[in-house]
């Protein structure tokens, strides 16, 4: 017998390499040391993070900035929860992940064993699947099912729990045992029944628009999306991630729908005849209400997951498979219908409507984010935190590309920005990776700035810095006769100093009249990263506005004169 | 709400209706719970629920009573069916299917009672296995309708405790039900 044996953890690392992962985030602790150890021997570059939540956001921005699986290492117990944010985020988002915990010993489990924690147990309701190893001899099948799930079908984290005794023992790996997986369905090419009835509800519709989602970004459908839409000349609204999947300069495109999203496209979506979802989930955030939610319009809905079909709106037509495939299949077969009408009335709504901020007087986070946007081309890889900044970034950087914009969207994580423009340049060294983040959400990961100094990352940190939690206070000021309570960052540090501290590049930008040259030296510094503390204006809201759970019809330009009723959606 | 109301809803509430669901699921630790968080996440109350070996030792069969809102289960079923762990989840009740359910039943009865008692459960078609000095106990099998009214004719004598295993069910004749 030349079979060699080796350790679980060599095998696990093994594995790893074989999917072809560079790069592994994470921090060790005792009960993964075996894991940590067998690192050393392996080509993989290790990321020592400051805190687990910052490697799972680094993993979900290498994940997002490539559509490859990343991969978190961890210890147990307290090492093992902090990843659960960062889970939650990816779940939210169908991220492809690979979260590696270590557990105490076989013998300990359950016993409330020194830094144990039923980690499995814990992450069921926010993973794709999970596992906790008690024989070393499934390690080889488990790891390698654990990528398959995470990257297959609609991707999602899949978290592998390695007691301390599992990882050490010694086993002959076999590297090509049958996967155990008689559950797991990955939906076929798409039924063409459906696909010739959307054709046919396509080319009947005088007023439709196509929704394009983060399921057309993951499935790589942008080209097709695009083709359809000039084919049959259909306008496309985005969500917030599937920017991307059609590019926001286009002439047919209406931008981002939804709560903060163009006053176009939300007029668009109020009188349409048929709205047809590429890949998008019809959440909250971009219906608003339910019941009234485009309630004449025809509905079609292409996701590679049933389970959201008919989840919050009845349609009319769906069609289960991977997006590109049916929108490919969906323009080889429809006839254009009579749109000119209805794209002329975009139009006029384009001209009347547009999204504005003044340039003049005092600084604004939008003057900030569009001098960004002009000075790198529209062509930079872009990270947000959540909330204000998150909406007027979604708004003034016009994303043309596929794996371009990185935001936590489903979760509305705070903090993950900064640590997922780290792993987004890690994936992408050749690009300009901004991230636009909130005074707010950098204090929660800013740690990890260490990280991004260590690696001399040329990333660019742009603070959106009102020293608020500007969404909240917004929705105080809106819906809560401005009592604020809670939302003041008296505290913040100097964030320019901080920067120094870290040994990395800090700027300050105060004055309309300064963003052009500092954000332009910001952009040109290249020696490690950089931060610039933009200091805006403190109360400005964001605009256009649907209150939560409200109708399209209901959407606000502009500050309200009279108090308005508190939104019955939720946050 | 009227006590007969309650029993015919189920005890969540009368408006919903009771759904049977057959599970084949994957034989491993853990898959219970990743079922349960479903139903818990939906707000969803389970009546009854049975997990026993299949066939196929590598797997097992759930059968599952529950009750609440027909377009949340539709939505309940489908995620279900997205659990990596399960083959495959369906609501069984308006299919063509044998069920069953056991119950074990002890019956306050006095020695000058136990005459009468036992000759009524042995019209009920009740096996009785095990004799105290004021109790009986019974054992029925049937589909659930009938354990309900058979229990309902003891109540008279005082029933001291009542146990149930759940429905189970399989499809007639040749097709495979799970």
């Amino acid at each position: 017998m030349t079979t060699t044996r080796k350790t679980a953890a060599q095998v696990i690392v093994d594995i790893i390499q074989q999917e072809g992962v560079e790069y592994i985030f994470g921090l060790p602790g005792g009960a993964a040391i075996p894991i940590f150890d067998a690192l050393v021997d392996s080509p993989i570059k290790l990321v020592l993070t400051r805190h687990e939540q910052g490697a799972t956001h680094m993993a979900d921005g290498y994940a997002r900035a490539t559509g490859k699986p990343a991969v978190v290492l961890v210890t147990s117990g307290p090492g093992a929860t902090n990843t659960i944010t960062g889970i939650l985020t990816a779940m939210m988002d169908s991220i492809p992940m690979v979260i590696i915990c270590g557990q105490t010993v076989t013998g300990s489990l359950g016993l409330d064993a020194f830094q144990e924690a039923d980690v499995s147990g814990i992450s069921y309701p926010v993973v794709k699947h999970s596992y906790l190893i008690k024989d070393a001899e499934d390690v080889p099948r488990v790891v390698r099912e654990a990528f398959y799930l995470s990257r297959t079908g609609r991707p999602g984290p899949v978290l592998i729990d390695v007691p301390k005794d599992v990882s050490s023992a010694l086993i002959e790996p076999d590297y090509n045992e049958e996967f155990h997986l008689p559950g797991y369905r990955i939906p076929g090419p798409g039924d063409p029944d459906a696909i010739e009835e959307a054709a046919r509800l396509l080319q009947k519709a005088r007023r439709p628009v196509i929704l394009s989602g983060h399921g057309a970004v993951i499935s790589g459908a942008d080209k097709a999306v695009r083709y359809l839409a000039e084919r049959l000349q259909i306008p496309v609204t985005n969500t917030l991630l599937g920017k991307g999947s059609f590019p926001e300069t286009h002439l047919l495109s209406l931008g981002m729908l939804g709560m903060h999203g163009t006053a176009y496209a939300n007029k668009a979506l109020v009188e349409c005849d048929l709205i047809m979802s590429v890949g998008s989930r019809w959440d909250d955030r971009i219906v608003g209400s339910y019941a009234t939610f485009c309630p004449d319009a025809v509905k079609i809905h292409i996701d590679i997951d049933p389970a959201e079909f008919g989840k919050t709106l009845q349609m009319d037509c769906v069609i289960e498979g991977d997006a590109k495939h049916v929108v490919e299949e969906l323009s080889a077969i429809s006839q254009p219908g009579d749109t000119a009408d209805w794209l002329k009335q975009i139009a006029r709504w384009k001209r009347d409507f547009p999204l504005k901020f003044r340039k003049s007087g005092k600084l604004r986070a939008e003057h900030a984010i569009d001098e960004v946007y002009r000075q790198t081309n529209g062509e930079a890889i872009v990270t947000t935190d959540v909330g204000q900044h998150q909406m007027w970034a979604a708004q003034y950087y016009l994303t043309d590309h596929r794996f371009q914009w990185i935001s936590s969207g489903g979760a509305g994580t705070m903090g993950f920005g900064m640590p997922a423009a780290i792993g987004a340049q890690f994936a992408r060294p050749d690009r300009t990776v901004v991230a636009i983040v909130g005074d707010g959400g950098f204090q929660m990961t800013l740690p990890e700035l260490a990280t991004a100094v260590v690696h001399k990352l040329p990333l660019k940190i742009i603070i959106i810095n009102n020293h608020y939690l500007g969404m909240v206070r917004q929705w105080q000021n809106l819906f809560y006769d401005n009592r604020l309570s809670g939302v003041e960052m008296q505290g913040n540090p100097n964030f320019v100093k901080l920067a120094e501290s870290y040994g990395m590049k800090g700027f300050r930008v105060r004055r309309s009249a300064d963003v052009k040259r500092i954000i332009g030296a910001a952009l040109a510094y290249s020696d490690g990263p950089c931060l610039v503390d933009v200091e805006v204006e403190k109360e400005d809201n964001v605009f256009p506005m649907i209150p939560a759970g409200a109708s399209l019809r209901d959407m606000i330009l502009e500050p309200p004169r009279k108090p308005m009723p508190k939104p019955v959606g939720s946050t | 709400m009227s006590t007969a109301m309650q029993k015919a809803g189920g005890g969540v509430s009368a408006a919903f209706k009771k759904h049977t669901l057959s599970l084949y699921v994957a034989n491993k630790p853990g898959v219970l719970i990743r079922v349960a968080l479903v139903f818990a996440r939906r707000g969803y109350n389970v009546d009854s629920l049975v997990v026993s070996t299949s066939a196929d030792p590598d797997f097992s069969t759930m059968n599952i009573v529950a009750s609440g809102d027909e377009k949340v289960l539709d939505q309940i079923l489908k995620q279900l069916n997205k659990l990596v762990d399960v083959v495959h989840a369906s609501d069984r009740t308006n299919d063509d299917v044998i069920h069953r359910e056991l119950a074990l039943i002890k019956i306050h009865c006095e020695p000058d009672m136990r005459g009468e008692v036992l000759q009524l459960a042995k019209a009920l078609d009740c096996d009785t296995v095990d004799l105290g000095d004021s109790s009986v106990t019974i054992e029925i099998t049937g589909p659930t309708d009938k354990l309900d009214s058979v229990s309902r004719v003891f109540e008279r004598y005082g029933v001291l405790e009542m146990i149930r295993t759940g429905k189970v069910l399989i499809a007639r004749g040749e097709t495979i039900t799970a």
